[in-house]
């Protein structure tokens, strides 16, 4: 398999306060990397430096080996990096459908068009797309009327539209149902295997982080303490002294569950 | 040097006047968020009752209190506004509080008309201060120095006022915030009163100290305003300090710019904002604003393009314009004529502002641009009228790629402000470049062909241009690049992270709206024969907003609606009363009122609710079965 994001020795401060120090780490393909940390660790600017919504001070990353060092947002987008926001952000006065056919047309290069009718462009695929994700029902729905869960499965397929080698998704499932975070990240996880797709998370929910990634990674004060196997960094003490604390939920489970 | 350093000081008293003013309008905005159009209205109204009440108490203790007694008399005026107007709009879409202020405006300018009479007034000198002192061998008023001083002397008061007491805590809280501040237990509405109230006295306070200085008119209102606008801007909005600097700046800017280059005067100031704009995108003290939270529960209902039912209707209400010159008389088709031309032009606005979400408050500018492409074609190439129309909107379009440039790497306010510049610069160009634009008395004899010399003919020609112009547009807005633009305007960082390229959408969008104004300018040059630096002028530019806003922004083509209820309106006003502005002032404000989402929209708005009954009576018996199978 090949690295598909590799990250080296990442560097950004405000001010005085350094946010992201000497990150470095590699992604490989169809595989689920979860970013986690304390509140303030420094996990969205990492995110915002992936995608080049912030300039690193030092450092480099790769995206398929090319160095993506100054390039906008929509230029990381065109290396196939698909992205969910932590805060939904969709475009409002559209309908779910519509939502999705916008970055399709990006996507073929359509957008430039000034004649021809949108609503019909894409159309196809983008129902696929949302069947995928499970909003068929949703898809002509005003997507300011959406339910929150919704909306981020939304996101989803949004960010699934440029068929996207990497996927960076900034807690996905932050303010969904217990349920629908686990089924949003089952989904999730499918797409990345079947399609090859890179996907680096950041989560709060532990669950989630355990139950589906296949490597976690710990961030503190802007650098990496910790980087294994979900059940490593699980059991490791600094983690838990720091981030996870003592008698976490999911552990106490596990052992009801083998003990069963 | 000496006439330097008293130019310098005649500056400096300028300052204060217009610091008042732009403070007050500058603390308005940062916590309602309204640009307040009706804040030069206040100045004057200030002016006014500072005079009739100076020249009714004698003395000094009756001239300084009658400059207060005015402030607070208009202050009173101003919290009454946004008490009763105010306060029930402010859930409107944006700017639409700037078309009811701008109703307030045009009341207010007959009102002193019919109240104090056109001419201009000669108030008292200040007592005590009447007098001149010697500085550096010459004459300076003794007013003057007085003003300077007190300029610093209200920053500092104003400083107090918002860091020392409670509620200039509360009110720099909600210049941050304003849902937390409500969400925390604070009495929005007194708090934006109290504010409203604070920001007019400020500004009335302004116009009463002018009595002694100058004389008062019923046009001190609109000078002011774009004067005061350009402080905000260049010194940041919501930032006091700021105001007080860029004042002095503007100040200054004007007692030199005359000395050194008269030819250009006009259009430093402005050249100085744009500067400042590109340089520094929120003014010299501003901050960047922080993205406006989607306000809860506001649902733009996603646009459709026309039914075949609703295509029908259109083509025949169409076919019924067409039909107009076989029943109406000559002056009645130059009016519609206009009208049609205004429909183009507002339209071209109205696809800026809605599917571009940028308000331009400078688009006469291409309306102008075009017109003197047109007149240019016509005086130096002698073209005939139909390769001036083709040719005149190039001019239109040149300017819109030029200025659209800088303007759309700004935002909201700054960027109106910033088009508004622009099209004071080229207002500025037209008027003093006379050689070739014949300056004030314009360009004459720009006639159409013979085929269209006729009214009948050139009717015709408005419309089938109006017709083929809004469709274009509405193609536009239904288009793959429609759908960028909208994506654009709903959320940049999303848009940006699905690879669109923001300012190059908004810059091919800026040009597009301004070659349609240019394309409308050209054809007005033909109406009128002629081509004038009014064209370009601010009235012009707000006209087509009032336009837009009265159809409705949330809607596809509400400005067609809206200009021909505006144009109609006013021409219909002009030729029936004296009094059309209070009329047609009036008017504005009953509709904001009545239909905040703008006459289309509020259409909208009713067919939805005829139709959605039945939808929302089968959703609920759904959800009942639903409910009932549990």
């Amino acid at each position: 398999m090949s690295l598909l994001l590799q990250v080296e020795n990442l560097e950004k401060s405000y001010g005085g306060v350094h946010a992201v120090r000497g990150v470095t780490f590699s992604l490989e393909a169809g595989t689920l990397l979860a970013l986690i940390g304390p509140n303030g660790a420094g996990k969205s600017t990492c995110f915002n430096m992936l995608n080049g919504q912030i300039k690193p001070d030092a450092g480099t990353i790769r995206i398929d080996g090319r160095d993506i060092k100054g390039l906008p947002p929509r230029a990381v987008w065109r290396l196939g990096v698909g992205r969910t926001f932590q805060i939904t952000a969709t475009f409002s006065s559209m309908t779910v459908r519509e939502n999705v056919q916008v970055a399709l047309l990006s996507f073929h290069g359509l957008i430039r068009r000034v004649f021809g009718f949108a609503g019909t462009a894409c159309r196809a695929e983008a129902e696929g797309l949302l069947e995928l994700v499970g909003l068929t029902s949703q898809a002509e729905r005003p997507c300011g009327e959406l339910a929150y869960g919704d909306l981020k499965r939304l996101e989803l397929a949004v960010a699934l539209a440029n068929q996207p080698r990497l996927l960076l998704m900034d807690e996905p499932t932050a303010g969904m149902a217990p349920k629908e975070r686990v089924e949003l990240m089952r989904l999730t996880a499918e797409i990345a295997r079947e399609k090859g797709i890179g996907v680096l998370f950041t989560e709060h929910d532990m669950d989630v982080v355990f139950e589906h990634a296949d490597a976690v990674m710990v961030l503190n004060r802007g650098q990496l303490i910790a980087r294994g196997t979900p059940l490593e960094v699980r059991r490791d003490p600094q983690v838990r002294a720091i981030y996870l604390g003592e008698g976490l939920l999911y552990d106490a489970r596990h052992r009801e569950g083998s003990a069963a | 040097m000496e006439f330097l350093l008293v130019q310098a000081l005649s500056g400096l008293a300028s300052a204060a006047s217009l610091f008042l003013v732009a403070s007050g309008l500058s603390i308005i905005f940062g916590v309602t968020r309204i640009v307040n159009f009706a804040h030069g209205a206040f100045y004057m109204l200030g002016a006014y009752v500072a005079y009739m009440l100076t020249t009714r108490l004698a003395g000094p203790i009756g001239f300084w209190g009658a400059i207060l007694a005015a402030s607070v008399i208009v202050a009173a005026m101003g919290a009454l506004m946004e008490m009763v107007l105010l306060r029930r709009i402010y859930h409107a879409p944006e700017l639409f509080q700037l078309l009811a202020t701008f109703g307030v405006t045009l009341m207010v300018q007959d009102l002193v008309v019919v109240i104090w009479g056109p001419e201009d007034l000669l108030g008292p000198r200040a007592p005590g201060l009447a007098g001149a002192v010697s500085l550096f061998g010459r004459m300076v008023p003794t007013y003057d120095l007085f003003l300077m001083v007190l300029g610093p002397v209200v920053l500092g008061a104003l400083w107090l006022l918002f860091h020392q007491t409670r509620w200039g805590v509360l009110v720099r809280a909600a210049t941050q915030d304003r849902e937390m501040v409500a969400a925390l237990g604070v009495n929005q509405k007194w708090l934006f009163t109290g504010v409203f109230a604070l920001g007019v006295f400020l500004a009335a306070l302004g116009g009463a100290l002018q009595i002694p200085r100058t004389t008062v008119t019923h046009t001190m209102d609109l000078s002011v305003i774009v004067e005061v606008f350009v402080v905000v801007v260049i010194g940041g909005l919501g930032s006091v300090l700021g105001a007080f600097v860029a004042a002095i700046i503007v100040a200054e800017l004007n007692a030199f710019g005359i000395l050194i280059l008269p030819q250009i005067s006009l259009i430093m100031v402005f050249l100085v904002m744009a500067v400042v704009l590109v340089v520094r995108p929120w003014g010299l003290f501003g901050k960047a604003e922080s993205a406006p939270r989607p306000a809860a529960g506001l649902t733009i209902r996603p646009w459709r393009p026309f039914s075949t039912a609703e295509r029908v209707a259109v083509a025949v209400a169409v076919a019924a314009v067409a039909t107009l010159p076989f029943f109406l008389g000559n002056y009645a088709l130059t009016v519609g004529a206009e009208i049609l031309i205004f429909v183009l032009f507002a339209a071209s606005l109205h696809f800026i502002m809605t599917v571009g979400g940028l308000a331009s408050f400078g688009h006469a500018a291409y309306f102008g641009l075009g017109a003197y492409g047109a007149a240019f074609m016509v005086k130096f190439l002698g073209a005939p009228m139909e390769a001036a129309l083709l040719v005149g909107p190039v001019l239109g379009l040149v300017g819109a790629v030029l200025f659209g440039w800088f303007c759309v790497r700004l935002s909201g306010v700054y960027f109106a402000m910033l088009t508004l510049a622009f099209a004071q610069i080229a207002w500025s160009i037209a008027f003093q470049w006379v050689d070739v634009t014949g300056g004030d008395n314009g360009l004459l004899g720009i006639w159409p062909s013979t085929w269209a010399a006729r009214p009948q003919g050139f009717f015709w020609l408005a419309l089938a241009v109006a017709v083929i112009g809004v469709g274009l547009l509405r193609m536009l807005v239904f288009s793959p690049f429609g759908y960028g633009l909208r994506a654009v305007r709903d959320s940049t960082l999303r848009a940006e992270a699905i690879g669109l390229d923001r300012a190059r959408l908004q810059w091919a969008a800026f040009v597009v709206a301004g070659t349609f104004a240019g394309i409308a300018g050209a054809l007005y040059a033909f109406l009128k024969g002629s081509v004038f630096p009014d064209f370009m002028g601010i009235p012009t530019s707000v006209d087509g907003l009032v336009m837009v806003l009265l159809g409705g922004i949330e809607t596809v083509s509400g400005a067609v609606v809206g200009a021909v209820l505006y144009k109609a309106l006013a021409i219909w006003l002009m030729s029936q009363t004296d009094l059309s502005k209070l009329v047609l002032g009036a008017v504005i404000v009953v509709v904001v009122l009545a239909f905040p989402k703008g006459v289309v929209g509020f259409i909208e708005d009713m067919r939805h609710r005829w139709f959605a009954p039945k939808k929302a009576a089968a959703e609920a018996a759904t959800l009942a079965k639903v409910e009932a199978a549990r």
